[in-house]
């Protein structure tokens, strides 16, 4: 069977702890869609909730509040890794449950 | 895209090479191409370090299978682009593009094995609802998927949990046909990396 966890921890090591253009606490935010603030909130509780409901005038009115675009890729990467990361821990919980009842 | 800086804030060695790919292909470079050669070290080097693990790694499922699934997130998460260019790969690799158009038009009924279509339902809830139970699971199970073969599944349904909220995010554009398809063939050439 393939083996994602390694890999998938390097991933959220390196783009929550590693060189950016935000501080590690925001994007750490980001990737929990906990205390983002205000200017990426909205925006990153989209990203996280319903990502296709993103529209140019949520990156404006954060591109407004001061964010640089390269923040807001890192954000934005942040807050989709920790969405898809929560998902996938709690499905392989569920599993986890599914197969102990066995 | 919306940002300006994933259309051309890339370095001068990237984009030469896009250069290269729009001359030898004849069609314009993906944005999942742009995004991932963008600042690579922060996210697409890591990033496609696991969707290759997780898309071509060694698993009971086939390529075409785990396409599929890639196909069937993203239409769950209604993200055009990676639905389109999944479900051109997995066209390519099952060489049957009535079976993934079946799949993504009605999954009850598509002619497909049971342990497949189960998965595929436990797929499109996780990334619609957000979470499956333990009884999701066990339906899984008992269509015959076995474990080994769900934690395969949850890996692909991850990395595009991941990819489409960011297409959706940075507002990709669904490339013509002749573009999506040329992507298609190099994804199953060259997988992920």
């Amino acid at each position: 069977m393939s083996d994602i966890r390694s890999r998938r921890q390097a991933l959220i090591e390196r783009i929550l702890r590693g060189e950016g253009l935000t501080a590690p606490e925001q994007r750490a935010a980001a990737f929990a869609n906990s205390g983002v603030t205000e200017s990426a909130a909205g925006l990153i509780s989209k990203v996280v909730k319903h990502a296709s409901s993103v529209t140019d005038d949520d990156i404006h009115r954060a591109r407004q509040s001061g964010l640089s675009e390269d923040q807001l890729f890192e954000l934005v990467v942040c807050g989709a890794v920790g969405a898809a990361s929560r998902q996938h821990d709690a499905a392989l919980e569920a599993l986890a449950a599914a197969v102990s009842e066995r | 895209m919306r940002l300006q800086i994933l259309d051309s804030g890339h370095g001068l060695g990237t984009r030469a090479l896009f250069a290269f790919i729009r001359v030898v292909s004849r069609q314009p470079v993906l944005d999942i191409i742009k995004l991932v050669k963008y600042r690579p070290e922060f996210y697409g080097k890591p990033m496609s370090a696991v969707t290759h693990e997780a898309m071509r790694g060694p698993s009971a499922w086939s390529i075409g299978d785990r396409e599929l699934m890639a196909a069937v997130v993203a239409q769950a998460n209604d993200c055009a682009f990676c639905t389109s260019a999944h479900a051109e790969v997995a066209k390519a690799a099952f060489g049957d593009e009535a079976k993934v158009a079946a799949v993504l038009a009605d999954l009850d009924a598509a002619t497909i094995g049971e342990p497949l279509r189960a998965t595929l339902r436990m797929l499109r809830k996780l990334s619609r609802e957000g979470g499956v139970s333990a009884e999701d699971m066990r339906d899984v199970l008992a269509a015959g998927g076995t474990q080994e073969q769900i934690q395969d599944a949850l890996a692909v349904a991850f990395a595009f949990n991941t990819i489409t909220r960011l297409a959706e995010a940075f507002g990709f554009v669904v490339a013509p046909p002749r573009a999506m398809k040329a992507g298609a063939k190099f994804l199953l050439a060259r997988g992920y990396r």
